[in-house]
């Protein structure tokens, strides 16, 4: 195989760059080593933020990227049809010290360029969030800060880009560079070598291993745990903006936030851990989420029941401390786009365009294409707002939009053969592009369903289906298997 | 899109609504529509092919789909409209339903009276944010059944089961009878959750119970590997030290139900969070007039029996108040639970016809006495709180009520 770019990664980073790359006459290839695009990583499992950029310290790379990321969502929303809202973000202190840190972080968030950053205090404070904890003294107000869904961001990206020419290749684990005389020229994958000019490491939490296979070691990235929960979306109007304690020294602190598709999210914890691999969650971190959270917001203290999932997500923490995102004179021709710790779901944008800059400035020859299609037509979801003019005209195209399968979130089977036709294999995939199984009973009804319309679609065994490829099989046998064997043996 | 005008919809065609939808045809009302999501007529009832059904009711003991068989056969007899695969998006204060199916499209329909029969849902492993990795197989005991009494699939071959309520109970026998290796079922309370027939199976194929247990953590990435569980002191937190992994592929959850009452919600229907159900007086109405509720919407049975009952008494007054033959409860006496007593239903009575009433207690007793106000007061031998509690108010026991209350309270003396 021969490619010019080929990118390592299909996380937000890694298809950003594919979908600006798309606009371009160039050959375009990206490798994923999971079973569909977000399944890595970070992507699936953050906080959704698009953040106003305050957070950065003024000259690195991450707090000018993330002011320019976040002026490029609402474009690249509408564009790809990505849910994305602009609800404004508020920093809670309670006390002297902590409104003196709102000062800094204004005057930080002035200095990379933030407009409009406001300090509240009093009665207009819990106007604006009635659930507040009432012993709160002041909120820094950032209006440029939103939410949207980063799993959903990456797969719109993925998709667009492919239309746009873009070969993606899933359960493609880079395992080698191959550089001769300082050039990269090769990647070797478990699916054989891929041939390219150019190499973006754009591999998340593994990006400082793919960029020792290039001979360039001078950076770590260590996980750093963050976990979660979800609240019911019957608690949606207890919160309008996204709330945020006092930043610790590692860390943003546990939000609570409204989500893009109505729920409440509370979290992140922020604990650096060892293995890469380990996204579980454990006792103390949801404890500490609610203690965190309960702060802000003490009435979700009585609302356990209300809570409707648990996880946790691994941010790519660099031991640089900022987003690496550069070529080198030697092997010419890797970029290292690494370290895309928080706040990368919001520069990812930005974090594209400079890439295509870099790779002019190495030499490649870059031209707009003539016939760039930059729109996405999102899944409808004729049941999500429910539009009964929009979803009898749906249900007259399509019979099968009648047909609901997921009965929380109201999602029909013409949206599941939707995310099927654009690349859904899994359980995972299809509940990332449609929320099948994301409401309150978590799938316990639709799974049967979804199975079966999977295992019809993709013309595999019902027992071949999994939850998120590799070995996450969920139904092992037929029934009596085990005590009479399987018809087909 | 289809508009229509109704006398009675009945939203779910399990147990409860069959029984209000036969009670309300067979009281005279002609055009009934009963709604169910899924592709067959019966709830949660065909998939539950063990017996222990019908003992009260029809004085037999049947198997579920033997149960529910004859309620469908009168729905046919009686040629009862129903739309299956038919989910049902809003109901209105006003009784107009927004349904959805793929053969009739858009349904926006509007009734007389309305019963809500939507059953429940199992609680989940995110509502229990029960810490480790998320692999497949983890799945709700209801689920697991379908999937092996429905659709002819065994999850797994290495079952731990946490929840030792009836269908957790019911499920290691199934997995046991399917030749897989149940590992064990796992409780936090001290005592077991579902019925003491159920835990007959058990009993049966020699499968550990671990009472005052937690699952701590979840282990394996891609499917599960193994299950830590920990002994809990008598706060119920897990004890260092105490505890154990179990290898499993699968993960059976049991561990609680909870009436669907999103809808309701959506109609702003008074509900009372001791059940998560409306709240009913004792014509099963709710708190918007024409709209009646029965079964495990309301709160959750221990029987399908009293299932039936309570949709055969809204199908009844539902029709009742189609037929203008449903006077206002001349009063309105509000029960309130108290002490041991964890909920009543029905929440309001009028005081003037003999009913029983269905409760639950917190804890398990002996020899304890239910008060209903000052006066009336029954002997319980022994009460648990897997098993629903009736209290029969007779004709002679509601004659000792102040007919001035307001407000009874119901509470237990041991």
């Amino acid at each position: 195989m021969k490619t010019t770019v080929l990118i390592i990664g299909g996380g937000i980073a890694g298809t950003a760059i594919a979908r600006e790359l798309s606009k371009y006459d160039v050959d375009v290839t990206l490798v994923e080593k999971e079973k569909d695009i977000a399944f890595g990583g970070p992507t699936k499992a953050n906080t959704a933020i698009i953040h106003a950029g305050y957070d950065d310290k003024p000259g690195t790379t991450a707090a000018k990227l993330c002011r320019r990321g976040n002026a490029k969502w609402g474009r690249l929303s509408s564009e790809l049809s990505i849910p994305f809202r602009r609800i404004g973000s508020l920093v809670i202190a309670f006390n002297d010290d902590e409104i003196s840190v709102l000062y800094e972080l204004m005057k930080r968030g002035e200095a990379n360029g933030v407009q409009d950053l406001r300090i509240i205090m009093g009665r207009e404070l819990f106007e604006m969030e009635p659930n507040l904890n009432r012993k709160a003294a002041a909120g820094l107000y950032a209006p440029s800060a939103g939410v949207t869904s980063p799993y959903e961001a990456a797969i719109a990206l993925a998709e667009n880009a492919r239309m746009n020419g873009v070969s993606f290749l899933l359960e493609t684990e880079a395992t080698g560079i191959i550089i001769k005389n300082g050039k990269v020229k090769a990647v070797q994958t478990n699916r054989g070598t891929i041939h390219t000019r150019y190499i973006i490491n754009a591999a998340g939490l593994f990006a400082d291993e793919v960029s020792a296979m290039a001979g360039i070691e001078e950076f770590k990235i260590t996980p750093r745990k963050g976990e979660y929960v979800i609240y019911d979306k019957n608690l949606r109007s207890l919160v309008n903006h996204i709330l945020f304690p006092i930043p610790s020294p590692i860390s943003k602190g546990i939000t609570v936030t409204p989500t893009v598709d109505g729920n409440l999210i509370a979290g992140p914890t922020a604990h650096d851990i060892e293995d890469k691999r380990d996204a579980s969650t454990t006792f103390e971190g949801i404890e500490e989420v609610l203690r965190g959270a309960c702060k802000l917001v003490p009435c979700l203290s009585a609302r356990r029941d209300a809570i409707i999932s648990s996880f946790s997500g691994l941010r790519p923490q660099p031991s640089t401390g900022d987003f690496i995102i550069k070529s080198y004179e030697e092997p010419y021709g890797f970029i290292n786009v690494s370290g895309i710790k928080s706040p990368g779901l919001t520069s990812a944008p930005a974090i594209a365009e400079m890439v295509v800059e870099i790779l002019r400035a190495e030499g490649l020859r870059l031209e707009m294409k003539s016939d760039f299609k930059p729109y996405r037509r999102p899944i409808e979801h004729p049941f999500r707002d429910f539009n009964p003019a929009k979803a009898e005209a749906l249900i007259d195209q399509d019979r099968s939009y009648g047909h609901v399968v997921c009965r929380c979130e109201h999602v029909s089977e013409g949206e599941i053969l939707e995310a099927i036709r654009r690349g859904a294999t899994t359980l995972d995939g299809v509940k990332y592009r449609t929320r099948a199984g994301m409401g309150r009973c978590q799938g316990g009804f639709c799974t049967p369903h979804i199975i079966k319309i999977l295992a019809r679609e993709l013309g595999i065994p019902v027992e071949d289906v999994t939850k998120k490829g590799g070995d996450s099989k969920v139904l092992l046998y037929r029934a009596k298997h085990l005590l009479i064997g399987d018809e087909k043996e | 899109m289809i508009k229509r005008k109704l006398d009675i919809i009945v939203i779910g065609g399990g147990a409860a609504g069959l029984a209000a939808a036969i009670a309300a045809k067979e009281s005279g009302v002609n055009s009934v529509l009963v709604l169910e999501r899924n592709p067959e007529l019966g709830g949660i009832l065909p998939q539950c092919i063990h017996t222990g059904f019908g003992l009260h009711y029809f004085k037999e003991n049947l198997t579920g789909p033997e149960y529910i068989s004859r309620f469908i056969s009168r729905v046919h007899d009686l040629e009862i409209e129903y739309k299956v695969e038919t989910m049902v998006l809003e109901l209105s204060p006003r009784r107009e339903v927004w349904a959805v199916n793929q053969h009739d499209g858009l349904l926006n329909l509007k009734a007389d009276a309305i019963v809500l029969a939507m059953g429940c849902r199992e609680r989940s492993r995110g509502a229990l944010c029960i810490p480790g990795t998320r692999p497949a197989g983890i799945f709700t005991a209801g689920t697991a059944q379908r999937l092996m009494d429905i659709e002819g699939f065994l999850p797994g071959r290495k079952v731990l089961i946490l929840g030792s309520g009836d269908v957790g109970l019911i499920m290691a026998r199934r997995f046991a009878m399917e030749g897989a290796e149940v590992m064990g079922v796992v409780e936090v309370a001290p005592y077991p959750g579902g019925l003491d027939r159920n835990l007959q199976c058990l009993r049966d194929f020699g499968i550990p119970l671990y009472l005052r247990h937690a699952a701590t953590f979840i282990h394996g990435s891609d499917r599960v590997e193994a299950v830590t569980i920990s002994r809990l002191d008598e706060s119920g937190k897990p004890i260092a030290g105490e505890e154990k992994t179990i290898e499993c592929d699968t993960l059976i959850l049991s561990v609680g139900l909870i009436p669907e009452n999103e809808l309701s919600k959506g109609a702003g229907i008074q509900l009372d969070p001791n059940t998560g159900g409306p709240v009913v007086d004792e014509n099963m109405e709710t708190s918007i007039e024409g709209v009646f509720a029965c079964g495990n919407v309301v709160h959750v049975h221990d029987l399908v029996d009293h299932v039936t009952q309570s949709g055969e008494v809204a199908g009844k007054n539902a029709a009742k108040k189609v037929l203008g033959e449903l006077p206002p409860l001349e009063r309105r006496i509000h029960l309130r639970p108290e002490g041991n007593i964890r909920y009543v239903v029905p929440q309001i009575i009028s005081g003037e016809r003999p009913l029983t009433l269905f409760s639950r207690v917190k804890k398990p007793a002996s020899n304890a006495k239910i008060i209903v106000g000052e006066k009336i007061s029954i002997h319980k031998r022994i009460v648990k709180p897997p098993e629903l509690v009736t209290i029969k108010l007779t004709s002679e026991l509601l004659k000792k009520l102040n007919p001035e209350k307001k407000e009874l309270t119901v509470t237990m003396e041991e």
